[in-house]
């Protein structure tokens, strides 16, 4: 069985951009490490010389034109869409 | 109901009158929790286009719902999630407007797990879908919604993606045909991304020429998603006779329930009464595929919602000070928990360190189940087995143990991963519960319309 501890959860958290309620990082201390426990069954496969699987169509290098595909979207929808925006631009926090 | 079923009610009196009925019958039906959002507006004026001679098609004037996780218009694209409640999509997804093209009307968008994460529709937002035959019991999922829809026989057809079983599973519980195609076959483009490398759509109905009707509509290549395939889907009229059939021994083993391995050996009875010839087949593969699948699938979808940031549409979290604040916390409120188990095991099956292990191992273990699949087919025309372990459980019953959740998609998740053909068609009720029981057809590559057509022959109307 995998060891997961809290702070190998608070870690996971920050990598995945998720700031976690404290109600929550218990449960998924637990259901985390039982699923990388049951995944790990893949170890007992002897894979040895084995492509891994990229893609499974069998397509290659599909090309189209390169031309502009109009959508028929105008700025101010894509705007309207934005939680927060000023001046035609989307509007964020300060980063630094 | 059938689509010709509306076509008809739509000849006798008009589109309006049927979209109208519809939309009543849905309102009638809320408590099942099967639609997030009505689209009701556009619906209507649609219709009346369609009654005015504007729109014309082989779909004219025929009702659909789409899973929440198409973008449509008329309603907001939710996905089931907080994340996106409040989503006017500002495009429609491919099959959706190719559906339009030909005169379909879509009411509505159906419910699901948040961002098809489930295997049950316990995991919306918005709380879960009853099943069409006992409302104490799931509808499935994640497409739980579009099977409840077409099972109530509110639409004739509904829409759904499958991932990992999302449109086979809920066909099962609820007793209607479920089509899984082959990947690459209709366009994924417009549809919320889960898992690229085995996200497909497809429809539930109530019979087979409905689902071969919709397929031959949605298929074809498509410039704005690359990895759609030439059509290749060719209805076909008749099966040909002494089709080989292997019988997967592996999923008719204690862990299926007896009532449900039942229904599939009277389906493989009936088969052998028209002449085809079943063999018992092993796929040893099959029990890593759930482990493959819950590396690969993780990763991918942790890729995938990593763009749900708060910033450019979808939820934002309200009184933060810094970027790295905004991103947490929005996602934090964004996501259910089902969400953020999978988007946290992608980010640890992708660190550094841990890659080869799992990833790389899990990639190479997926060629090695593909190889089987080849190696089998070499041999037979397809592949049957059951669908899911057990037919609908109660709600609540699952919710406790992820694991437990997970292992329902056992039997289909192997085609997912090797991404074949695979329809859930309805096998009769279960001895025991009464409930429906679904078959499993899966093909090679491109062999959709075979699989339809020996569906096609063993329905009994």
């Amino acid at each position: 069985m995998t060891q997961i501890t809290r702070d190998d959860v608070l870690h996971l958290a920050q990598l995945s951009s998720l700031e976690l309620n404290d109600s929550e990082i218990d449960g998924l201390q637990v259901d985390i490490g039982n699923i990388l426990g049951y995944v790990q069954q893949l170890n007992k496969l002897d894979t040895t010389g084995v492509e891994p699987t990229y893609q499974i169509t069998g397509l290659e290098n599909v090309w189209r034109d390169d031309t502009i595909i109009d959508y028929g979207i105008s700025r101010e929808q894509l705007l309207q869409l934005a939680p927060e925006s000023d001046d035609s631009q989307v509007k964020v926090p300060k980063v630094l | 109901m059938t689509i010709s079923d509306i076509q008809d009610q739509i000849k006798a009196s008009s589109a309006r009158a049927v979209v109208e009925k519809v939309i009543a019958k849905a309102r009638e039906k809320a408590d099942y929790h099967a639609l997030l959002n009505l689209t009701e507006e556009r619906a209507l004026q649609r219709a009346d286009d369609v009654d005015a001679g504007k729109i014309t098609g082989k779909l004219a004037g025929v009702p659909f719902v789409v899973k929440d996780n198409f973008l449509a218009f008329g309603a907001p694209t939710t996905a089931a999630s907080k994340m996106l409640e409040h989503f006017d999509a500002p495009l429609q997804a491919t099959a959706v407007e190719k559906l339009e093209a030909e005169g379909a009307i879509c009411i509505g968008k159906s419910n699901l797990d948040a961002f098809a994460h489930g295997g049950s529709t316990e995991n919306s937002a918005f709380g879960p879908t009853k099943n069409a035959f006992d409302t104490e019991r799931v509808s499935g999922g994640s497409s739980g919604g579009s099977a409840v829809v077409t099972a109530l026989d509110i639409v004739p057809f509904a829409l759904g993606s499958d991932t990992g079983g999302s449109i086979r599973q809920p066909a099962s519980f609820n007793g209607v045909v479920g089509v899984k195609p082959t990947y690459g076959m209709i366009s994924r483009y417009g549809v919320v991304a889960m898992a690229s490398s085995t996200d497909v759509i497809g429809s539930f109905t109530t019979n087979v020429a409905d689902a071969e009707l919709v397929s031959s509509i949605m298929a074809g290549c498509d410039v704005r998603d690359m990895t759609t395939l030439p059509d290749f889907f060719q209805v076909q009229t008749e099966v040909k006779p002494g089709q080989k059939i292997g019988l997967i021994a592996d999923f008719m083993t204690d862990g299926v329930d007896a009532d449900v391995r039942a229904k599939v050996n009277q389906y493989v009875d009936g088969l052998k009464a028209k002449g085809h010839i079943i063999e018992s087949v092993n796929l040893p593969m099959a029990e890593y595929a759930l482990a493959i699948y819950y590396i690969l699938v993780p990763a991918e979808l942790s890729s995938n919602l990593a763009r749900y940031d708060g910033i450019r549409y979808g939820h934002r979290a309200e009184a933060v000070k810094t970027l790295a604040e905004l991103y947490g916390r929005t996602r934090d409120e964004g996501f259910v928990t089902e969400n953020k188990r999978r988007i946290m095991i992608g980010s640890y099956v992708l660190s550094s360190g841990f890659f080869d292990a799992y990833y790389l191992q899990a990639q190479k273990a997926r060629t090695l189940l593909i190889n089987q699949f080849n190696e089998l087919f070499k041999k037979y025309d397809l592949l049957i087995g059951p669908v899911a372990p057990t037919t609908a459980f109660k709600i609540g019953e699952n919710t406790a143990d992820p694991i437990k959740m997970y292992l329902g998609d056992i039997m289909t998740v192997p085609t997912s991963l090797a991404g074949l053909p695979a329809i859930s068609v309805p096998a009769g009720k279960s001895d025991v519960s009464g409930l429906p029981v679904g078959v499993q057809l899966m093909g090679p590559m491109r062999s959709d319309a075979n699989l339809l057509a020996l569906a096609r022959s063993m329905e009994t109307i």
